[in-house]
C-alpha cells in the first residue's frame, strides 16, 4: 500500500494482476502491473473511503449528487470519470441554461440546410448537389499557454478529429489568436510557440491554413487565446454520428496507444498504485503526434467509405470516459468494456488515468461482428493499431471492468448528458455604465486629433503598422496555403475560400471575428458586431453566409459581472441570427480566461460559412484594373469608441458601432449579386481601422494604388475627414466597379435603397494612394510600415 | 460530380477531354507514402497537362505499367529523423531507383519531400537541411529556368522565370564545393531562386538533375501552379512578390509528356 496521500482509496481494496490484454498486437507491453482495484462490490462495501473529490475539481454538491445518482460511492474509476465529465470544459454546466438559446431562437428559414445541428461532433450543413460541409472552431487556450507548441499543436489536431467524426474529408483550418502586448517579454515566447505548432501539426496534415485573426492586447496577457477551426466536406450519404447502436457490435480503440498526457488532475488517484517509483506528477499538456493524425484521418475516411463502422467518436477532453459514455448514451445505452485491453505507451497507467487521458490522436468506433476483418484489413494496411474493448449491450449501464473485475457501472446518461447544471447569478456590473460614458472624442487621449494632410498621411501609416492592423504574412508565410490545390482564396483577402467539387467549382468561404474591446463595452451588441463581422467578410467574398460556429471565451462564470456578460453575449448573439437567418450549428465556451480577479475581454470568436456556387466568381480584396471606379459602400458616422485609433491612443470606453443587421443582410445581398453577376471586381469590409486601413489594404493586396477623394461622403453623412477615415461605423464596404459595370451596379445600390458613393478610381501608374485631403502615401512606404511590424518584435 | 478519391485506391482513368490532344495514353505516377500531402494535387497537375495519373502505394511491389513518377511533397513518416531517409527504403522506392537507372530512363520528378527522397536515394547528389531561419516558410517564389533540357523542362526555355509557391522547414540544400562545382559545369543546376534565397540554399540552388537529366529533384512546388484560379495569383499572399500568373507550373507535366508522346 502506497497509504500515503491524502483520500486513498485503496484501504482493504481486493488486488488484482492484470496482464497485457490478449488481443494486443506483437510488441504490446506484457508487463505484468498490480493495481489495488477498487472494484464496484469494494465501493459498496466502505461507503465511508475518503475520496478526494475536492482534489479532482469536484464540488461538494457535484460529489453528493454522483453519490446519489449511483446509490453508494463510486469507485475511483467512476470518480475519475464523472470528475472530467462534469468539468466545466466538457459538462457547459454553467453556460448550458444560455446556450439553449441557440436551439431556441431558430426560424425555418434556418433549418433550412441544417442536415445536423448542434450536440454532435460538429453541426452539417447542406451545401446542395448532395454535398454537405461541416466545421467547428474551438478553444486551446490554457495549454497554449502552459505549452504554446504543442498546446496550439493538439488544439488543430482536436478539432479536426471532431470533424473526422462526423463522415467528413477535411480541407481547410483557421486560427484565431489573441495574444498579451506585443511588446511584453512573455509574449514572443507565446507567439513562437502557438505558430509553430499551428504550423508544425496543420502543415503536416496536409490542410491549407486559409486565414483567422491576430490580436494583442494586454488582457490576454495570462491568458493568451488559442482557437481552432476546421472544415471538412462529405457526400450526403457519409454523415457519420457518435452513437453506439446495435447489441452484439463490437467497439474498437485505435490510433495512438495511450499514455500519461493531458491527465495532470488524476494525479490524486495515484493512491490506486502499488508502485512508488512511478511519476507522482502526469503532464497536463498533451503531446500532438501530426503523422499518427495524417494517417488516422486517411484510414479514417477509407473505413467510411467501405461503410465500415456505425458509430464513431474521437477521443478528445476526457478521453475514453467521454467518448465510451457519449457514445453508449447516443445509442442503445449500453456498453460493455474491458479496460486492460487498451494498448499502453506507459504500463504504470492506473485504470482512473487511462480512463482521463487524453492523448493524441485516437478515435473510437463501433463495427458490426461482420464488419470485423475488413476494419482491421484497413487497419493493417495504414498500419494503425487498433485494440477491441468490447461490446455495445441493451443493459442501459456503462460496465467498464479490469481483468474481469467491475470498477464502473454507471448509467452513461449521468456521465456523459446528466451533469450538473447551474444557474449562476450574474448582474449588470457597477462600473458599466461608467466605461461607457467614457467617450473617446473630447478625452485626453483625444488631444491633438491629426486634421492637417501630413498630420492625416502620418496617422494612416502609424494606424497600419500597429499591432493588430499591421500584416500578419509573418504568421501566415509559416503556414501551408495551397495544400489540396482547392484554395481559392485566403489572407489577406477577408474571407479563406475553397472549392469543395471540382466539376462545378461549388465552393465555401469562412471568416472568423471577434472584438473584445466592443464586447467589453456592451457584451450584447458586441457579440452581435463579431456576427456582423464575420457575416460581413463572407458576403464580400461573394458567397452566401449559411451557418455559425462560435467560440465564446470568457473569464470566470463565478464572477457575476463576468456571467453577465457571457449571457449578454449569447442572447445578443442568438438574437442577431434570427435577423441574419444563420443558425449556430456548433462551438465551445472556454471560461476561467482570467489571472486573479481580472478576466479578459468578453471575447465571443464567431466563425461564418458562406457558400460560392462557383468559387470562381469569389471577390478578392484588392483592385488590379487600372481606371475602375471605387465606391463606399454604407454611411459613416462618428464613431470612434472602441476602435483602432481609439485604442493606439490608449482609450476604451463609450459605446461600441452601433448594430444594423438589416442593413449588414442588405450590404450582404448587393455584395453577393454584384459577385454572380461579375459588377465588382474588387471588396473589402470596413471594420477595424475603418475606412483607413480598408484603402491601405486594398491597394496593398496587387501593389496597385488609387486616388480618392472623399467630399461627398463628408458632405452626405455630415463628418470630417479625420472621422471618415478612422471611424468604425459597420454595413461598409469599399468595392471596385469596372466602368463598364458602374450603371448596372449603382442602379442596383439604388433600387436596394443602399448609400453608395462614387470615391476614387484605381490609379495603377502611380505606386501611391492619394487621398485628397491627406499628403500623398508611396506604396513601398505603407508596405514597409504595414508589414515591419511582426518581423521587428518577433524576427 | 468529382469524388474525393481515396489514397492508395486507383484513380479510374481520367482520360477525359484531354484524350483529344492524344495525351492520355501517357501514363504518370504518383507516389503516396504515410504521410505524403500532395499526391492528390500532383495527379490533378498531371491531368490537367493532359495526361493520365496512376496512384502508385508506396509498399506495391512492382512499379507497373507507368511512363514518368512524381514523387509528391509532404512529410512521409512524420520526417522524425530526416526528411525522406524512410521512405527511400519503401518497397517501390527500389523499383523506382532501377528504372530511373535503367537504359530507359524513367522520368522521375521530386517535388520537396520527394526531392528529399530522392537525395536519400542516391539518385540526386546532395542533401537537404533545416531552413537557415529555422522557420516553415510558405510563400511565393520566383525561379530561373537554368537548364531546359531536362525530361521536366523541355517546355521551358532556358533563362525563363516562373513564379511557383515554395513551402517547406527543411529545404536547405547542401553539397561540398566539388559536387557543386560539377553540378553547375554539367548543367545540372535546372533552377535557382532569383530575387531571395528562401532556405540559404548554397548557390541559390532550388533543383537539381542527374547527369541524364530524366531524375529532376526541386523544393518548390509546380503542383500548385497549374490551374487559374488556384496559383500564386489568385491564393497567394499578394504583394509585391506576386507573378503574373496561376499556371507557371503547368509547364513540368507538359514537359514530361512531349517527352513520352513525342518520343525526345
Amino acid at each position: 500500500m502506497t497509504g500515503t496521500s491524502t483520500g486513498s482509496i485503496t484501504d482493504g481494496g481486493g488486488t488484482a494482476t492484470a496482464a497485457a490484454s490478449p488481443t494486443a498486437a506483437p510488441g504490446a507491453i506484457t508487463q505484468v502491473k498490480k493495481f489495488n482495484i477498487d472494484t464496484v462490490e469494494h465501493a459498496a462495501k466502505t461507503p465511508d473511503t475518503e475520496l478526494p473529490w475536492a482534489e479532482l475539481g469536484l464540488k461538494q454538491n457535484e460529489f453528493d449528487e454522483i453519490v446519489k445518482v449511483l446509490g453508494r460511492r463510486p469507485t475511483g474509476a467512476e470518480l475519475a470519470m464523472y470528475s472530467v465529465m462534469w468539468s466545466e470544459h466538457c459538462s457547459y454546466k454553467s453556460s448550458k441554461n444560455h446556450l439553449r438559446q441557440f436551439g431556441e431562437k431558430v426560424t425555418p428559414e434556418m433549418k433550412k440546410d441544417m442536415l445536423v445541428g448542434i450536440g454532435e461532433n460538429a453541426g452539417v450543413t447542406n451545401l446542395g448537389d448532395g454535398w454537405a460541409v461541416t466545421f467547428k472552431i474551438e478553444s486551446h487556450n490554457s495549454p497554449s499557454f502552459v505549452e504554446p507548441y504543442q498546446g496550439a499543436a493538439t488544439g488543430i489536431g482536436g478539432i479536426v478529429r471532431d470533424i473526422i467524426s462526423m463522415g467528413a474529408r477535411p480541407v481547410a483550418v483557421m486560427d484565431p489568436l489573441r495574444f498579451g502586448a506585443i511588446d511584453h517579454p512573455d509574449t514572443a515566447r507565446v507567439m513562437h510557440g502557438a505558430v509553430a505548432g499551428i504550423g508544425g501539426y496543420g502543415n503536416s496534415l496536409g490542410l491549407p491554413n486559409i486565414g483567422g485573426e491576430m490580436v494583442f492586447d494586454s488582457v490576454y496577457q495570462g491568458n493568451p487565446l488559442v482557437n481552432a477551426l476546421a472544415v471538412g466536406v462529405m457526400r450526403h450519404e457519409d454523415i457519420r454520428l457518435a452513437n453506439a447502436s446495435g447489441k452484439g457490435n463490437k467497439v474498437v480503440l485505435f490510433g495512438a496507444r495511450t499514455g500519461g498526457d493531458g491527465i495532470g488532475g488524476a494525479s490524486v488517484l495515484a493512491s490506486e498504485s502499488f508502485d512508488d517509483t512511478k511519476p507522482s506528477k502526469r503532464p497536463a499538456v498533451q503531446v500532438g503526434d501530426p503523422f499518427a493524425e495524417k494517417v488516422l484521418i486517411e484510414c479514417c475516411l477509407e473505413l467510411f467509405k467501405g461503410s465500415l463502422v456505425e458509430g464513431i467518436q474521437d477521443l478528445g477532453a476526457a478521453g475514453i470516459s467521454c467518448a465510451t459514455s457519449e457514445l453508449a448514451s447516443n445509442g442503445d445505452g449500453g456498453m460493455a468494456v474491458e479496460l486492460t485491453s487498451v494498448l499502453l505507451r506507459d504500463p504504470t497507467l492506473t485504470p482512473g488515468e487511462i480512463l482521463m487521458s487524453e492523448s493524441q490522436e485516437r478515435m473510437m468506433a463501433v463495427v458490426t461482428p461482420e464488419n470485423v476483418e475488413a476494419f482491421e484489413a484497413v487497419m493493417d494496411k495504414w498500419a494503425v493499431e487498433y485494440a477491441w474493448l468490447g461490446e455495445v449491450t441493451d443493459s442501459g449501464r456503462l460496465i467498464i471492468t479490469w481483468e474481469g473485475e467491475v470498477i464502473v457501472d454507471v448509467d452513461p446518461r449521468t456521465v456523459a448528458h446528466d451533469g450538473p447544471v447551474y444557474d449562476r447569478p450574474f448582474a449588470r456590473p457597477e462600473w458599466q455604465d461608467a466605461v461607457q460614458a467614457d467617450t473617446f472624442t473630447g478625452s485626453v487621449q483625444d488631444a491633438g486629433r491629426p486634421s492637417a494632410p501630413a498630420e492625416l498621411a502620418k496617422a494612416v501609416t502609424e494606424l497600419v503598422a500597429s499591432p493588430n492592423m499591421c500584416s500578419k504574412s509573418w504568421i501566415t508565410n509559416q503556414y501551408d496555403r495551397y495544400v489540396g490545390g482547392n484554395t481559392s482564396m485566403a489572407y489577406p483577402d477577408d474571407a479563406g475560400v475553397v472549392r469543395v467539387d471540382e466539376e462545378t467549382g461549388l465552393g465555401v468561404a469562412l471568416a472568423t471575428d471577434a472584438n473584445g474591446r466592443y464586447t467589453y463595452l456592451d457584451p450584447y451588441h458586441g457579440a452581435q458586431l463579431a456576427l456582423a463581422e464575420a457575416y460581413r467578410n463572407v458576403a464580400t467574398s461573394g458567397a452566401v453566409p449559411m451557418a455559425v460556429s462560435d467560440c465564446l471565451n470568457f473569464g470566470s462564470p463565478e464572477d457575476p459581472d463576468v456571467m453577465w456578460q457571457l449571457a449578454e453575449a449569447i442572447r445578443g448573439l442568438s438574437d442577431a441570427c434570427m435577423v441574419l437567418g444563420i443558425p449556430v450549428t456548433g462551438g465551445n465556451v472556454s471560461l476561467y480566461n482570467q489571472t486573479g480577479t481580472t478576466p479578459i475581454h468578453p471575447s465571443p470568436v464567431v466563425a461564418v460559412l458562406g457558400k460560392l456556387d462557383d468559387v470562381a466568381r469569389r471577390t478578392p480584396s484588392g483592385w488590379r484594373e487600372d481606371g475602375q471606379a471605387i465606391y463606399l459602400l454604407g454611411t459613416t458616422a462618428a464613431e470612434l469608441d472602441g476602435s483602432e485609433w481609439a485604442n493606439m491612443r490608449g482609450h476604451l470606453g463609450g459605446q461600441p458601432p452601433k448594430v444594423d443587421l438589416d442593413a449588414e443582410r442588405a450590404l450582404g445581398e448587393i455584395l453577393i449579386n454584384a459577385s454572380r453577376d461579375g459588377m465588382i471586381d474588387s471588396a473589402h469590409d470596413l471594420s477595424e481601422g475603418g475606412l483607413a486601413a480598408a484603402l491601405v489594404e486594398s491597394s496593398l493586396r496587387y501593389g496597385v494604388g488609387a486616388r480618392i477623394a472623399l467630399q461627398d461622403v463628408l458632405d452626405r453623412d455630415g463628418v470630417d475627414l479625420f472621422t471618415a477615415l478612422f471611424s468604425e461605423s459597420q454595413g461598409r464596404a469599399v468595392v471596385g466597379v469596372p466602368r463598364s459595370e458602374e450603371v448596372r451596379f449603382t442602379d442596383m445600390c439604388t433600387a436596394r435603397g443602399f448609400a453608395h458613393t462614387r470615391i476614387g478610381v484605381v490609379d495603377a501608374a502611380s505606386g501611391t494612394l492619394e487621398i485628397n485631403g491627406v499628403e500623398s502615401l508611396s506604396l513601398d512606404a505603407l508596405r514597409e510600415a504595414h508589414e515591419g511590424t511582426l518581423p521587428k518584435y518577433f524576427g | 460530380m468529382t469524388e474525393l478519391p481515396l489514397i492508395g485506391e486507383p484513380i479510374a482513368a481520367a482520360a477525359d477531354a484531354s484524350g483529344a490532344r492524344g495525351l492520355a495514353g501517357a501514363r504518370i505516377g504518383v507516389v503516396t507514402f504515410p504521410g505524403t500531402l500532395d499526391d492528390r494535387d500532383a495527379a490533378r497537375a498531371v491531368r490537367l497537362a493532359g495526361g493520365t495519373a496512376v496512384e502508385l502505394w508506396h509498399a506495391d511491389k512492382e512499379l507497373g505499367d507507368v511512363d514518368a513518377v512524381v514523387i509528391p511533397g509532404g512529410f512521409s513518416y512524420g520526417d522524425y529523423l530526416r526528411a525522406g531517409a524512410i521512405a527511400r527504403f519503401a518497397p517501390l522506392m527500389s523499383k523506382i531507383i532501377d528504372a530511373a537507372n535503367s537504359d530507359a530512363k524513367l522520368p522521375v520528378l521530386g517535388i520537396c519531400n520527394g526531392f528529399q527522397i530522392l537525395t536519400e536515394s542516391h539518385l540526386l547528389p546532395g542533401s537537404m537541411i533545416k531552413n537557415d531561419h529555422l522557420k516553415f516558410m510558405c510563400r511565393d517564389q520566383v525561379l530561373r529556368v537554368e537548364n531546359s533540357n531536362t525530361a521536366w523542362t523541355l517546355d521551358y526555355e532556358t533563362g525563363q522565370e516562373i513564379t511557383v509557391p515554395l513551402k517547406n522547414q527543411d529545404g536547405q540544400y547542401l553539397a561540398d564545393d566539388k559536387t557543386l562545382d560539377a553540378l553547375e559545369a554539367e548543367g545540372r543546376v535546372v533552377f535557382r531562386y532569383v530575387g531571395f534565397n528562401p532556405n540559404g540554399s548554397r548557390r541559390d540552388i532550388a533543383g537539381i538533375s542527374n547527369a541524364a537529366g530524366n531524375v529532376v529533384g526541386l523544393m518548390p512546388h509546380p503542383e500548385h501552379a497549374v490551374e487559374p484560379g488556384f496559383g500564386p495569383e489568385s491564393a497567394g499572399s499578394g504583394g509585391a512578390g506576386v507573378g503574373g500568373s496561376d499556371t507557371d507550373g503547368l509547364g513540368f507535366f507538359t514537359s514530361v509528356l512531349t517527352k513520352i508522346v513525342g518520343g525526345k
